[in-house]
């Protein structure tokens, strides 16, 4: 990967400013509902290429900013822009799911949402023909056109379920697979979208050691052989720190660090975010006392 | 990740009541007992005395003292009984028939799954059965064949696509249906205005349909980001609006006097053929019509836009995330429900050649309704059964029963269906899987059991 980070760090754990080609940008994004504020004017940076870990206590605002990104929820202020990689500049912001989804934003969900009486195959088919064009008087007819797109999408649905490692339990129901390959599966879902950029939201969650190793390599697979940038949501440090190139770190819907692994680790600012306190060693890191 | 849990931890309802630690007098059989006794109560009361309107308590008194009630109650639990104590054992035997692949059992099946061509032969042959087998009968039932059955199972197979595939409840239905009956009178010239050139009923079907399509998309642009609940209300709502319409609006509709003189279908290409007074050849027309319209929904149903109204109905959110329109699917399957019933509005139009706004009450929608859920909705077989079954039974009830109690008996019918097999006589696999899912909590069975605007993660 070919990416420049220009590091002009303030001291204090300021985020620094990122430049390149940027996938996908936020400029301030603030989302409230009622009085409470989810995100507050968040700005983010990312690479074409770079798996991006966005990081944070509870509540932090984590998957308010997925929402946000695709098109679930409104943000009431703020710009976000998504440039294609075959050209085009499209603003998110307001943008329909669906809409989101077929621009090449594709995401997985916290608690795993599948279609629970459908096959994996599908599951991953449905997302795999968003993108065809057969409507529904060529299908009733059995034009050509039609049998043709039928089986694009069977192909492409074969394919994405090899690619995650699902083709022997692909006639399997969506529910009735085990935790972990049912979060493989929503993966192939979101391949199966042709996306540039893949929204993971706590992946690792609810898998054992061994689901975590192959999901990390999966995840390292999709990045450099699919060419799909990633961003991504764990709890789990281990994971974060060993497949991520930068991490973001949100706290009160703030972002409050930005930059590569290690040295987002060692921000004081993040060390009190998550154990509440500031370490002995800088006592006066945000200024508090 | 609760639900990973739980998930892990049932193993079937057996291993849950074992963990739980039911008591005998909880299990499950003894409700099952409870509804066998009520079927030999309704049993009695259909074929035992009817009442009078002179004395309330008349034919309580004649059907319970004599020895009907005991008749009915002792086959019932015998049927219980073998049901629950000898299920067992005639399992055992079915088992070891499939396991040693017992000729007749395992060879149909075979041959039913695997050869495309054999489930066309069957499927041909039972058309055919349908086509024939009602010239034996008499032409009262001819009557019924046509004007009752034929119409609601045209009906149910449109509702269905709403209801059942799409997963949106739809109780003005039979708006669409008056539409289509509307539009066939205006265009053979029933109506007081004059249409701009009369049409043969043939050529008023895609014009009917059309006037559905709209009708539906006007309807359900503005409407399809409710949900459930509220998506039903809006349907009850346009259905009034058209009842209403209909009957006020005189000098287009006839108003409450109602539309005569709507001409029967023919044909007048080289040879010219009229379909007359007589049901026979109208029930092969409307045979054609349904035949026609199952293959086409057949299709729609295993393809991208059947798999598109699954996601829908089991998570909008998800589906919209995954690049489905839903909108547009919702649209779609409205418009198309709407045609279907567009359709049986101009058959029925035709067919009886009389029609006022008194011929589309609420209550046909909720029939409707309730033929497809009694089926099983989703699937078309189900769905045919459903409302043909559901037609016949008040007729046939006619002869049994006193004439004005015959929907109670319906009713009965509908509650302990219910009660006791809620995903209809022949479910879809695709919904017993949401119901079964839905019953033990694992997921949110139905989009309609879901609060309007939906969930976001």
């Amino acid at each position: 990967m070919t990416v420049k980070v220009t590091k002009d760090e303030t001291p204090g754990g300021k985020p620094e400013s990122v430049t390149g080609d940027l996938v996908l940008e936020t400029k301030g994004v603030t989302l409230r509902f009622g009085g409470v504020t989810s995100l507050d004017s968040v700005e983010l940076r990312m690479l074409r290429g770079e798996i991006l870990a966005v990081i944070g206590p509870n509540g932090a605002g984590k998957t308010s900013l997925f929402n946000s990104l695709t098109g679930a929820y409104v943000p009431q202020e703020g710009k976000i822009t998504f440039r294609s990689g075959k050209g085009g500049e499209h603003s998110l912001l307001g943008c329909k799911p669906h809409v989101v989804s077929l621009l090449g934003v594709a995401r997985t969900f916290q608690n795993i949402r599948l279609f629970g009486a459908l096959t994996a195959l599908e599951n991953v088919k449905i997302a795999a023909e968003t993108r065809l064009k057969a409507g529904p008087v060529s299908i009733m007819l059995g034009l050509p056109r039609a049998r043709k797109a039928e089986r694009e999408s069977d192909l492409k649905a074969h394919e994405m379920l090899s690619y995650v490692g699902l083709d022997s339990k692909m006639n399997e129901l969506g529910g009735s697979l085990s935790y972990g390959d049912q979060r493989r599966l929503e993966i192939a879902r979101a391949l199966a979208t042709d996306p540039e950029v893949l929204l993971l939201d706590e992946p690792a969650a609810g898998t054992n050691p061994t689901e975590k190793r192959e999901l990390e390599e999966l995840i390292r697979r999709i990045n450099t052989e699919r060419g799909v940038s990633v961003l991504l949501i764990e709890h789990d440090m281990r994971l974060v720190m060993s497949v991520a190139d930068r991490v973001m770190v949100l706290n009160f819907g703030r972002k409050i660090a930005e930059g590569a692994p290690e040295q987002v680790q060692r921000d004081p600012a993040v060390v009190e975010a998550y154990l509440g306190v500031a370490p002995q060693e800088e006592p006066a890191a945000e200024g508090q006392e | 990740m609760s639900s990973g849990i739980t998930k892990t931890a049932s193993g079937g309802p057996a291993s849950t009541a074992r963990l739980r630690g039911v008591a005998w007098y909880q299990h499950p059989r003894w409700s099952r007992l409870t509804a066998m006794v009520a079927i030999a109560v309704v049993l009695t009361m259909v074929t035992g005395e009817q009442g009078t309107d002179r004395d309330i308590f008349f034919a309580l008194r004649e059907d319970f003292t004599g020895p009907l009630p005991w008749i009915w109650l002792g086959l019932c639990l015998l049927v219980w009984t073998v049901r629950e104590f000898w299920s067992e054992p005639i399992r055992k035997v079915r088992r070891a028939s499939v396991a040693k692949s017992d000729p007749p059992v395992a060879w149909v099946r075979g041959q039913w799954r695997g050869d495309r061509r054999i489930r066309q032969l069957v499927l041909a042959a039972l058309v055919a059965v349908a086509a024939f087998a009602p010239m034996g009968l008499e032409r009262y039932w001819h009557q019924v064949l046509v004007d009752q059955i034929a119409i609601y199972v045209l009906l149910a197979i449109g509702l269905n696509v709403v209801i059942g595939w799409a997963g949106m409840l739809d109780l003005g239905f039979v708006a669409f249906f008056a539409i289509g009956a509307y539009s066939a009178a205006f265009w053979t010239g029933a109506l007081p205005v004059d249409p701009p050139f009369e049409l043969n009923n043939f050529l008023v079907i895609p014009v009917a349909v059309l006037t559905c399509l709209i009708a539906g998309l006007i309807l359900g642009a503005p409407t399809l980001r409710l949900r459930g609940d509220y998506l039903a209300i809006v349907t009850l709502g346009f259905h009034e609006i058209v009842y209403i319409t209909a009957k006020n609006v005189e000098d287009f509709t006839g108003g409450a006097r109602g539309v005569s003189g709507v001409e029967h279908f023919s044909i007048d290409m080289g040879f010219s053929y009229e379909w007359k007074l007589d049901p026979l050849p109208y029930y092969w027309l409307l045979l054609g019509f349904i035949v026609l319209l199952v293959f086409l929904f057949m299709r729609l149903e295993h393809s991208r836009v059947g798999r598109a109204w699954t996601a829908i109905r089991e998570d909008q959110v998800a589906a919209a995330a995954t690049g489905v329109n839903t909108v547009r699917f919702k649209l779609m399957a409205f418009a198309i429900g709407a045609s279907t019933s567009g359709i049986a509005g101009v058959a029925y139009a035709s067919k009886v050649g009389y029609f006022n706004p008194e011929n589309f009450p609420l209550l046909a929608s909720v029939l409707v309704l309730a033929y497809v859920i009694f089926g099983g909705m989703g699937s078309i077989p189900g769905v045919l059964f459903g409302a043909a079954f559901l037609v016949w039974l008040p007729e046939v009830l006619r002869d049994y029963v006193d004439p004005r109690d015959r929907y109670m008996y319906l009713g009965a019918l509908l509650v302990i269906m219910m009660i006791y097999r809620p995903q209809g006589v022949w479910p879809s696999k695709r919904r017993q899987r949401e119901l079964k899912m839905a019953t033990e909590g694992t997921v949110d069975g139905d989009a309609t059991a879901a609060p309007a605007g939906g969930k976001v993660s």
